[in-house]
């Protein structure tokens, strides 16, 4: 993979994996926001709806709402529309524990000049380790 | 321990622990006592090892130092949202003959066996919820399937620490018990139940309980719907679960129900844990002690008018009414005892369905006092044990055509959006006489 470039985050955890984002410029909630059934999007005034989340990183400025992304992870991981991986600004211990139980990489903190130039339908790199989401040059 | 528990924690324990055991102390940011060094050491066994290195790793990515003990744990577990997965891995720590060590309750669930039939709920979800429950019940979880434990089953006191999970009852906790806890997803209060501790980081921490946020109330509030108002007009503003609001109000004092719908909608719309309300909360004799030095990220002044733009800004299309809830959170005994007395002996209007949602203690009382029975006579579908949100209202929007619910809880119309339904917000007499006159 080359590197068209790379952006750091205060916090990560997980394995390396390599995805296409799904980029939302809204707040993400498992339970607000999908149809966990079939890994897609679906409240009605989110501006991605409709759009399939399955085997993709979500990079979205934060999160909202309650306890359900604790199991909803694991659960739609078990179903096979689940995320890869998630990327936020903001983040709170929902987020987490839930990506932690799936077994997902999660990162927060991520600089929020990446919002500037990732979109979705990007292939983008995980590094917890190094703490790097990177962009991937077509 | 069965080949699933070891898939299923494998990856976190080969990249979480395997590198930190040899040595621990060598690799571990977090400290561990003897005691925690020998759980994940598996001298305990492999399966206790592997829940506990599930949440070093959340204490490792907060930056917790180390473990503190908690008391009770309330979790959220029940079909809708764990499904199989969730089921398979409560199977494989049944198997293992793991139970918890503390006392632990399960949060509401998502089937009404009673009234099961009459809401459509599917056979599918109601063997999949019998299922977690005996699961649960293996485990040692006391299955209380309530959402306002914090009302009538165990209040913990202030500076105690706990692993709640739903995150109305975190904001009660922290705010108006002035007990201690983060957000703890089911996986997470799950494993603070089973190990008795959870990492110190976030709510269990004194300076991460200062307010942050100065917010002015300049006009007293009376129904519930208008202090769940208060979420509405925050979360337009601030979503950050690591800020503090600290609210400044010219009224009486609130009571515990008014509360729990401030605390539900702060948590819903801003993702917060904590608020404090001047005068009335245990940490905030006054504004200096409730932000302690912290510096405010801003200030926000809320009057009538505000709440009422809240309130009128949510509308019926056509102004019929065909759904009315009372849920989410479950309503307590006086507010049963408050329906019944503006229900009195009306009936609901004949095309227009009443679903409210309590907990089994709340609802055997409410029986012997007589509110269920001037609710039952009026119309309504009182469902115990549950909360509505997460009874597969998508499923029944399909099968009874709704597409609309009037409600007076502002954390259920902002998630009902999600399965379709234009939600309205209004106050509780205004949802009871939606529901008698079908119009809004």
């Amino acid at each position: 993979m080359s590197i068209k470039s790379s952006y750091k985050a205060k916090q990560a955890t997980g394995k390396s994996i390599e995805a296409i984002a799904v980029v939302s410029p809204v707040t993400f909630s498992a339970r607000y926001d999908l149809d966990r059934t079939n890994g897609i999007i679906c409240r009605q005034d989110h501006p991605l709806r409709g759009t399939s989340i399955i085997d993709t990183v979500l990079v979205a400025p934060g999160v909202q709402g309650g306890v359900a992304g604790g199991w909803a992870f694991l659960a739609m991981k078990g179903l096979g529309v689940g995320f890869k991986g998630l990327v936020f600004g903001a983040v709170n211990p929902v987020m987490v524990q839930g990506a932690v139980a799936a077994g997902i990489p999660i990162f927060a903190g991520i600089d929020l000049e990446i919002f500037d130039e990732v979109k979705t339908g990007d292939r983008i790199f995980l590094d917890p380790l190094a703490k790097t989401v990177s962009i991937s040059k077509i | 321990m069965g080949n699933g528990l070891i898939k299923f924690f494998i990856d976190r324990y080969v990249d979480v622990c395997i590198p930190y055991i040899r040595p621990i102390q060598g690799n571990l940011s977090m400290y561990l006592n003897e005691q925690e060094q020998q759980i994940l050491n598996g001298r305990l066994g492999p399966e206790i090892a592997s829940v506990f290195a599930s949440q070093i790793q959340i204490g490792e990515f907060f930056g917790a130092e180390k473990f503190v003990e908690v008391s009770n744990a309330h979790f959220m577990g029940d079909y809708e949202v764990m499904g199989d997965a969730g089921a398979d891995l409560l199977t494989e720590l049944v198997l293992a003959g793991l139970k918890v060590k503390i006392p632990t309750t399960r949060n509401a669930q998502c089937i009404d066996v009673i009234n099961a039939k009459q809401l459509r709920q599917s056979l599918e979800l109601i063997q999949g919820e019998k299922h977690i429950t005996e699961l649960l019940t293996q485990l040692g979880v006391s299955v209380t399937n309530t959402c306002i434990g914090y009302q009538n089953i165990y209040q913990p006191h202030i500076g105690e620490h706990v692993a709640w999970g739903d995150t109305g009852t975190v904001a009660y906790a922290n705010s108006v018990l002035g007990a201690r806890t983060n957000y703890e997803a089911g996986p997470s209060s799950l494993a603070a139940g089973l190990t008795g501790r959870t990492p110190e980081y976030g709510f269990h921490l004194k300076h991460n309980r200062r307010a942050n946020i100065y917010c002015k109330i300049t006009t007293p509030l009376v129904d519930l719907a208008e202090w769940g108002a208060l979420g509405v007009i925050l979360g337009q503003y601030y979503r950050d679960y690591w800020a503090v609001p600290v609210f400044d109000y010219v009224g009486p004092s609130p009571i515990s129900d008014q509360l729990k719908q401030l605390g539900a909608s702060l948590a819903s719309y801003c993702s917060m844990a904590m608020f404090h309300l001047i005068g009335s909360t245990p940490e905030a004799p006054s504004l200096e002690a409730a932000c302690s030095g912290r510096q405010l990220i801003g200030e926000l002044e809320i009057s009538r008018k505000d709440i009422e733009k809240v309130l009128e800004e949510t509308t019926s299309k056509d102004g019929s009414v065909h759904l009315v809830v009372f849920s989410a959170p479950q309503l307590s005994l006086f507010e049963l005892r408050n329906l019944a007395m503006l229900v009195g002996d009306q009936h609901f209007h004949q095309d227009v369905t009443v679903i409210i949602t309590t907990n089994f203690m709340v609802a055997q009382e409410a029986e012997r006092l007589g509110y269920l029975a001037v609710l039952e006579k009026a119309g309504a579908i009182v469902s115990k044990g549950t909360c509505w949100y997460i009874m597969q209202p998508e499923l029944m929007r399909k099968e009874f055509g709704w597409s609309e619910v009037v409600t007076n809880s502002s954390k259920l119309a902002n998630i009902i959006r999600a399965h379709n339904y234009r939600p309205i917000l209004r106050s509780t007499q205004q949802c009871i006489q939606a529901a008698i006159t079908a119009k809004v």
